[in-house]
Protein backbone atom coordinates (compact mmCIF):
# COMPACT_ATOMS: atom_id res chain seq x y z
CA UNK A 1 0.00 0.00 0.00
CA UNK A 2 1.04 3.61 -0.54
CA UNK A 3 2.33 5.17 2.64
CA UNK A 4 1.58 8.69 3.83
CA UNK A 5 5.21 9.79 3.53
CA UNK A 6 5.15 9.07 -0.21
CA UNK A 7 2.26 11.48 -0.70
CA UNK A 8 3.95 14.08 1.47
CA UNK A 9 7.29 13.79 -0.31
CA UNK A 10 5.53 14.11 -3.67
CA UNK A 11 3.88 17.30 -2.39
CA UNK A 12 7.23 18.58 -1.16
CA UNK A 13 8.90 17.89 -4.54
CA UNK A 14 6.11 19.75 -6.34
CA UNK A 15 6.30 22.69 -3.94
CA UNK A 16 10.07 22.92 -4.29
CA UNK A 17 9.89 22.81 -8.09
CA UNK A 18 7.45 25.70 -8.10
CA UNK A 19 9.66 27.71 -5.71
CA UNK A 20 12.57 27.17 -8.11
CA UNK A 21 10.25 28.21 -10.96
CA UNK A 22 9.47 31.49 -9.24
CA UNK A 23 13.21 32.15 -8.91
CA UNK A 24 14.19 31.37 -12.49
CA UNK A 25 11.15 32.92 -14.24
CA UNK A 26 11.33 36.17 -12.32
CA UNK A 27 10.45 38.31 -15.34
CA UNK A 28 7.40 36.60 -16.77
CA UNK A 29 4.25 37.35 -14.79
CA UNK A 30 2.19 34.64 -16.50
CA UNK A 31 4.65 31.88 -15.58
CA UNK A 32 4.80 33.28 -12.03
CA UNK A 33 1.02 32.87 -11.77
CA UNK A 34 1.32 29.31 -13.09
CA UNK A 35 3.99 28.55 -10.46
CA UNK A 36 1.61 29.77 -7.76
CA UNK A 37 -1.06 27.41 -9.11
CA UNK A 38 1.45 24.52 -8.91
CA UNK A 39 2.28 25.50 -5.34
CA UNK A 40 -1.39 25.41 -4.33
CA UNK A 41 -1.67 22.01 -6.00
CA UNK A 42 1.20 20.72 -3.84
CA UNK A 43 -0.58 21.97 -0.72
CA UNK A 44 -3.80 20.33 -1.86
CA UNK A 45 -2.05 16.97 -2.31
CA UNK A 46 -0.99 17.14 1.34
CA UNK A 47 -4.55 17.94 2.44
CA UNK A 48 -6.01 15.06 0.42
CA UNK A 49 -3.38 12.62 1.71
CA UNK A 50 -3.97 13.54 5.35
CA UNK A 51 -7.72 13.40 4.83
CA UNK A 52 -7.34 9.87 3.46
CA UNK A 53 -5.02 8.58 6.17
CA UNK A 54 -6.80 10.18 9.13
CA UNK A 55 -10.24 9.25 7.80
CA UNK A 56 -11.47 12.84 8.16
CA UNK A 57 -13.50 14.45 5.37
CA UNK A 58 -12.64 17.93 6.69
CA UNK A 59 -9.36 17.88 4.76
CA UNK A 60 -11.24 17.55 1.49
CA UNK A 61 -13.52 20.43 2.50
CA UNK A 62 -10.39 22.54 2.88
CA UNK A 63 -9.20 21.52 -0.59
CA UNK A 64 -12.59 22.59 -1.93
CA UNK A 65 -12.20 26.07 -0.46
CA UNK A 66 -8.58 26.34 -1.63
CA UNK A 67 -9.72 25.52 -5.16
CA UNK A 68 -12.39 28.23 -4.90
CA UNK A 69 -10.00 30.89 -3.71
CA UNK A 70 -7.34 29.84 -6.24
CA UNK A 71 -9.81 30.19 -9.10
CA UNK A 72 -10.82 33.66 -7.88
CA UNK A 73 -7.17 34.62 -7.46
CA UNK A 74 -6.16 33.55 -10.94
CA UNK A 75 -9.17 35.30 -12.50
CA UNK A 76 -8.34 38.62 -10.80
CA UNK A 77 -4.61 38.14 -11.45
CA UNK A 78 -5.15 37.65 -15.15
CA UNK A 79 -7.53 40.64 -15.26
CA UNK A 80 -4.85 42.82 -13.65
CA UNK A 81 -2.34 41.40 -16.13
CA UNK A 82 -4.53 42.43 -19.06
CA UNK A 83 -5.04 45.97 -17.71
CA UNK A 84 -1.31 46.21 -17.10
CA UNK A 85 -0.50 45.11 -20.63
CA UNK A 86 -3.05 47.55 -22.06
CA UNK A 87 -1.46 50.48 -20.23
CA UNK A 88 2.27 49.62 -20.35
CA UNK A 89 2.54 47.25 -23.37
CA UNK A 90 4.66 44.88 -21.25
CA UNK A 91 4.32 42.29 -18.52
CA UNK A 92 7.99 42.26 -17.59
CA UNK A 93 8.29 42.54 -13.81
CA UNK A 94 11.39 44.76 -14.11
CA UNK A 95 9.50 47.37 -16.12
CA UNK A 96 6.82 47.79 -13.47
CA UNK A 97 8.63 50.47 -11.50
CA UNK A 98 6.17 53.37 -11.37
CA UNK A 99 5.91 53.05 -7.59
CA UNK A 100 9.71 53.47 -7.29
CA UNK A 101 9.88 50.54 -4.88
CA UNK B 1 4.65 -4.06 -5.86
CA UNK B 2 0.90 -3.79 -6.01
CA UNK B 3 -0.91 -2.29 -8.98
CA UNK B 4 -1.98 0.74 -6.89
CA UNK B 5 1.61 1.50 -6.02
CA UNK B 6 2.65 1.14 -9.66
CA UNK B 7 -0.09 3.60 -10.67
CA UNK B 8 0.99 6.00 -7.95
CA UNK B 9 4.57 6.02 -9.18
CA UNK B 10 3.53 6.48 -12.81
CA UNK B 11 1.32 9.44 -11.90
CA UNK B 12 3.95 10.90 -9.57
CA UNK B 13 6.74 10.62 -12.15
CA UNK B 14 4.61 12.28 -14.85
CA UNK B 15 3.52 14.95 -12.37
CA UNK B 16 7.09 15.86 -11.43
CA UNK B 17 8.20 15.74 -15.06
CA UNK B 18 5.43 18.06 -16.21
CA UNK B 19 6.06 20.44 -13.28
CA UNK B 20 9.70 20.71 -14.35
CA UNK B 21 8.60 21.37 -17.92
CA UNK B 22 6.17 24.08 -16.72
CA UNK B 23 8.95 26.10 -15.15
CA UNK B 24 11.60 25.48 -17.83
CA UNK B 25 9.81 25.96 -21.17
CA UNK B 26 10.60 29.03 -23.21
CA UNK B 27 7.09 29.38 -24.61
CA UNK B 28 4.34 30.14 -22.04
CA UNK B 29 1.82 28.22 -24.16
CA UNK B 30 3.87 25.06 -23.70
CA UNK B 31 4.10 25.80 -19.97
CA UNK B 32 0.33 26.09 -19.74
CA UNK B 33 -0.19 22.83 -21.62
CA UNK B 34 2.25 21.01 -19.34
CA UNK B 35 0.38 22.50 -16.38
CA UNK B 36 -2.75 20.84 -17.77
CA UNK B 37 -0.84 17.53 -17.77
CA UNK B 38 0.26 18.17 -14.18
CA UNK B 39 -3.32 18.80 -13.04
CA UNK B 40 -4.50 15.69 -14.82
CA UNK B 41 -1.89 13.48 -13.15
CA UNK B 42 -2.57 14.90 -9.73
CA UNK B 43 -6.26 14.17 -10.31
CA UNK B 44 -5.17 10.55 -10.78
CA UNK B 45 -3.25 10.69 -7.50
CA UNK B 46 -6.27 12.12 -5.68
CA UNK B 47 -8.34 9.32 -7.15
CA UNK B 48 -5.89 6.83 -5.58
CA UNK B 49 -6.35 8.64 -2.25
CA UNK B 50 -10.11 8.09 -2.53
CA UNK B 51 -10.96 11.75 -3.08
CA UNK B 52 -12.99 11.05 -6.20
CA UNK B 53 -15.16 14.15 -6.19
CA UNK B 54 -12.20 16.51 -5.86
CA UNK B 55 -10.33 14.67 -8.61
CA UNK B 56 -13.24 15.26 -11.00
CA UNK B 57 -13.55 18.89 -9.83
CA UNK B 58 -9.85 19.42 -10.45
CA UNK B 59 -10.19 18.28 -14.05
CA UNK B 60 -13.46 20.14 -14.64
CA UNK B 61 -12.63 23.43 -12.94
CA UNK B 62 -8.90 23.68 -13.43
CA UNK B 63 -8.32 22.04 -16.79
CA UNK B 64 -11.69 23.13 -18.12
CA UNK B 65 -11.89 26.71 -16.88
CA UNK B 66 -8.76 28.12 -15.27
CA UNK B 67 -6.24 26.76 -17.76
CA UNK B 68 -8.41 27.81 -20.70
CA UNK B 69 -8.42 31.31 -19.18
CA UNK B 70 -4.62 31.16 -18.92
CA UNK B 71 -4.23 30.03 -22.53
CA UNK B 72 -6.65 32.74 -23.67
CA UNK B 73 -4.66 35.46 -21.90
CA UNK B 74 -1.29 34.12 -23.10
CA UNK B 75 -2.44 34.06 -26.70
CA UNK B 76 -4.11 37.48 -26.45
CA UNK B 77 -1.02 39.25 -25.13
CA UNK B 78 1.81 39.86 -27.53
CA UNK B 79 4.74 39.04 -25.28
CA UNK B 80 8.38 39.49 -26.19
CA UNK B 81 9.73 36.05 -25.34
CA UNK B 82 13.43 36.89 -25.68
CA UNK B 83 13.28 39.67 -23.09
CA UNK B 84 11.39 37.36 -20.76
CA UNK B 85 14.19 34.81 -20.84
CA UNK B 86 16.98 37.21 -19.92
CA UNK B 87 18.34 36.25 -16.51
CA UNK B 88 17.10 32.67 -16.74
CA UNK B 89 20.59 31.18 -16.51
CA UNK B 90 21.72 33.78 -13.98
CA UNK B 91 18.89 32.96 -11.57
CA UNK B 92 19.11 29.20 -12.11
CA UNK B 93 21.79 28.41 -9.47
CA UNK B 94 20.00 30.48 -6.81
CA UNK B 95 16.70 28.79 -7.58
CA UNK B 96 18.18 25.31 -7.45
CA UNK B 97 20.05 26.11 -4.23
CA UNK B 98 16.95 27.42 -2.45
CA UNK B 99 14.90 24.49 -3.75
CA UNK B 100 17.48 21.95 -2.59
CA UNK B 101 17.74 23.47 0.87
CA UNK B 102 13.96 23.58 1.26
CA UNK B 103 13.61 20.01 0.04
CA UNK B 104 16.29 18.78 2.40
CA UNK B 105 14.61 20.42 5.36
CA UNK B 106 11.20 19.03 4.42
CA UNK B 107 12.67 15.56 3.90
CA UNK B 108 13.95 15.58 7.48
CA UNK B 109 10.37 15.82 8.71
CA UNK B 110 8.35 14.06 6.02
CA UNK B 111 10.47 10.92 5.70
CA UNK B 112 9.26 7.37 6.48
CA UNK B 113 10.53 7.72 10.05
CA UNK B 114 7.67 10.04 11.06
CA UNK B 115 5.01 9.42 8.43
CA UNK B 116 5.76 5.87 7.25
CA UNK B 117 3.36 2.94 7.19
CA UNK B 118 4.45 1.93 10.70
CA UNK B 119 3.28 5.25 12.17
CA UNK B 120 0.30 6.00 9.95
CA UNK B 121 -1.16 2.66 8.90
CA UNK B 122 -2.80 2.83 5.45
CA UNK B 123 -6.58 2.75 5.92
CA UNK B 124 -8.49 -0.21 4.48
CA UNK B 125 -9.99 0.41 1.03
CA UNK B 126 -13.41 2.04 1.15
CA UNK B 127 -16.36 -0.31 0.51
CA UNK B 128 -17.82 -0.37 -2.99
CA UNK B 129 -20.91 1.60 -1.96
CA UNK B 130 -18.93 4.42 -0.28
CA UNK B 131 -20.08 7.79 -1.63
CA UNK B 132 -17.38 10.41 -1.45
CA UNK B 133 -19.58 13.11 -3.03
CA UNK B 134 -22.36 12.58 -0.48
CA UNK B 135 -19.89 12.67 2.42
CA UNK B 136 -18.29 15.86 1.15
CA UNK B 137 -21.67 17.47 0.53
CA UNK B 138 -22.83 16.55 4.02
CA UNK B 139 -19.73 18.13 5.55
CA UNK B 140 -20.04 21.23 3.35
CA UNK B 141 -23.69 21.95 4.03
CA UNK B 142 -23.69 21.25 7.77
CA UNK B 143 -20.47 22.08 9.59
CA UNK B 144 -19.04 24.38 6.93
CA UNK B 145 -22.13 26.20 5.73
CA UNK B 146 -20.88 29.62 6.80
CA UNK B 147 -17.54 29.09 5.04
CA UNK B 148 -19.40 27.93 1.95
CA UNK B 149 -21.42 31.15 1.88
CA UNK B 150 -18.23 33.18 2.22
CA UNK B 151 -16.67 31.21 -0.63
CA UNK B 152 -19.69 32.02 -2.79
CA UNK B 153 -19.32 35.73 -1.99
CA UNK B 154 -15.60 35.54 -2.80
CA UNK B 155 -16.42 34.10 -6.22
CA UNK B 156 -18.99 36.85 -6.82
CA UNK B 157 -16.51 39.54 -5.79
CA UNK B 158 -13.86 38.02 -8.05
CA UNK B 159 -16.28 38.02 -10.97
CA UNK B 160 -17.30 41.64 -10.44
CA UNK B 161 -13.67 42.69 -9.95
CA UNK B 162 -12.43 40.92 -13.07
CA UNK B 163 -15.20 42.40 -15.22
CA UNK B 164 -14.85 45.93 -13.87
CA UNK B 165 -11.06 45.82 -14.22
CA UNK B 166 -11.12 44.85 -17.86
CA UNK B 167 -14.20 46.80 -18.93
CA UNK B 168 -13.16 49.60 -21.22
CA UNK B 169 -15.17 52.64 -22.31
CA UNK B 170 -14.64 53.46 -25.94
CA UNK B 171 -16.00 56.91 -26.81
CA UNK B 172 -15.35 56.46 -30.53
CA UNK B 173 -17.68 53.52 -31.09
CA UNK B 174 -21.21 54.25 -32.33
CA UNK B 175 -24.09 52.43 -30.69
CA UNK B 176 -27.77 52.86 -29.92
CA UNK B 177 -28.95 54.13 -26.53
CA UNK B 178 -32.44 52.69 -26.33
CA UNK B 179 -33.70 54.72 -23.37
CA UNK B 180 -32.66 57.99 -25.01
CA UNK B 181 -34.36 56.91 -28.24
CA UNK B 182 -37.61 56.17 -26.42
CA UNK B 183 -37.62 59.34 -24.36
CA UNK B 184 -37.04 61.71 -27.24
CA UNK B 185 -39.82 64.31 -27.84
CA UNK B 186 -40.78 66.03 -31.05
CA UNK B 187 -39.65 69.40 -29.75
CA UNK B 188 -36.14 68.09 -29.20
CA UNK B 189 -35.76 67.39 -32.86
CA UNK B 190 -38.06 69.89 -34.60
CA UNK B 191 -37.90 73.63 -34.17
CA UNK B 192 -40.69 75.85 -35.59
CA UNK B 193 -39.51 79.37 -36.27
CA UNK B 194 -41.91 82.26 -36.68
CA UNK B 195 -40.80 84.77 -39.26
CA UNK B 196 -42.31 87.50 -41.36
CA UNK B 197 -43.10 86.70 -44.95
CA UNK B 198 -40.59 88.02 -47.40
CA UNK B 199 -41.56 90.41 -50.17
CA UNK B 200 -40.84 89.74 -53.77
CA UNK B 201 -37.94 91.72 -54.98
Amino acid sequence: MISLSEYLILGAVLFVISVAGIFINRKNLIVLLMCIELMLLAVNINFVAFSHFLGDIQGQVFVFFILTVAAAESAIGLAILIVLFRNRRTINVDDLNTLKG
Amino acid sequence: MSFEKFLFYVFAALLVFSAVMVISRRNPVHSALFLVLAFFNSAGIWMLAEAEFLAIVLVLVYVGAVMVLFLFVIMMLDVDLAAMRAGFIRNLPVGILVAAVMFGEMLLVLGPKHFGSAVFAPPPPAPADANNTADLGLALFTNNLYALEIAAVILLVAMVAAISLTLRKRPATKRQDISKQVQVKAKDRLKVIKMASEEKA
